[in-house]
């Protein structure tokens, strides 16, 4: 494996982890307070859903040209990643509260219970819904990161075998644990993911808008750890000034 | 109507986030780029934007 396919497997997976530990977070948490059965139900409606979706765009996105594909989804992940990062710096930082799985466990299991009492064994539309909603918009933004990351690098297999294997881990840790995934350390993995958006988001609106890097791809292996260490110096350098008398 | 209005916050959040110049900067970013054919550009504003952004929170 090169170090480009290295950089778009672990790229894609981390990204993907992400996404599915959110999903992972809502479907545990109705679930349990309701109805695992609804739930499930829920579950595989949004995958059938998802892969009647993936069928149709897949081939509709390779198709475009892709000078267009490179700076259109560079300067989106650019952006998406730049606001991950900026989160994440701060969060890092101590100057924004840092995202909560736990919280956001109790705030869906109240909702859950707000939700009314279950009277009957059919399905419970409340968990099904809830369920196939957080699935089929987190399961989107798995399928967007792994087919733009994938047609970029012309190697849409290697990223969809990652992004299938970041969902299958990251529900295993959530079967094998079965409660909310604050033990994750989210934070971390959002700054990481944040780099590697805004690393991959650089390099190809760069190159889809008519510039060529020095060294080809391998300039990634210099850009990512640019990215990085440019976030961790301000990491570094907000902690300072939050610490001095005013 | 509601629901155009949704998804219009939706998209703006999904594409846009919660600062918006960080968006625009980018943008022009890459006009500037695909203008001069430099690669240097890009890292350059990235760094600044991300920067400034973090600098007024």
């Amino acid at each position: 494996m090169s170090g480009a396919q290295l950089g778009l497997a672990v790229s894609v997976f981390l990204a993907c982890a992400v996404e599915a530990v959110e999903a992972l977070t809502i479907v545990l948490a109705v679930g349990t307070t309701r109805s695992w059965r609804s739930a499930l139900i829920g579950v595989a409606a949004a995958v059938l859903t998802l892969a009647v979706l993936i069928a149709a765009l897949g081939p509709a996105l390779t198709a475009i040209p892709l000078n267009a594909l490179r700076v259109t989804v560079g300067g989106l992940l650019l952006i998406t990643g730049l606001q991950w990062l900026r989160k994440a710096v701060l969060r890092a930082a101590g100057l924004k509260a840092l995202h909560d799985e736990q919280a956001a466990f109790v705030e869906e299991t109240a909702a859950a219970q707000l939700a009314g009492e279950l009277t009957t064994e059919a399905i419970d539309g409340y968990s099904f819904l809830v369920a196939f909603k957080g699935v089929l918009l987190e399961g989107l933004e798995v399928a967007f990161i792994a087919l733009t990351f994938g047609a970029n690098q012309h190697d849409i297999p290697l990223a969809a075998v990652a992004a299938a294997v970041a969902v299958v881990v990251v529900t295993l840790a959530g079967v094998a644990i079965r409660a909310p995934l604050a033990r994750v350390p989210e934070n971390t993995m959002k700054f990481l993911v944040g780099v590697m958006l805004t690393s991959f988001g650089t390099f190809w609106s760069a190159e889809g808008a008519g510039a060529s890097w020095p060294g080809g791809e391998s300039a990634l292996l210099v850009v990512i750890p640019a990215v990085a260490l440019f976030a961790v110096a301000l990491v570094a350098s907000l902690r300072t000034t939050a610490v001095q008398p005013a | 109507m509601s629901r155009i209005k949704a998804l219009g916050r939706f998209a703006w959040n999904f594409i846009v986030g919660d600062d918006w110049r960080v968006a625009a900067g980018v943008a022009v970013a890459i006009g500037v780029t695909a203008i001069a054919a430099a690669w240097w550009i890009l890292p350059l504003a990235v760094a600044a934007l991300l920067g400034l952004s973090v600098v007024r929170r």
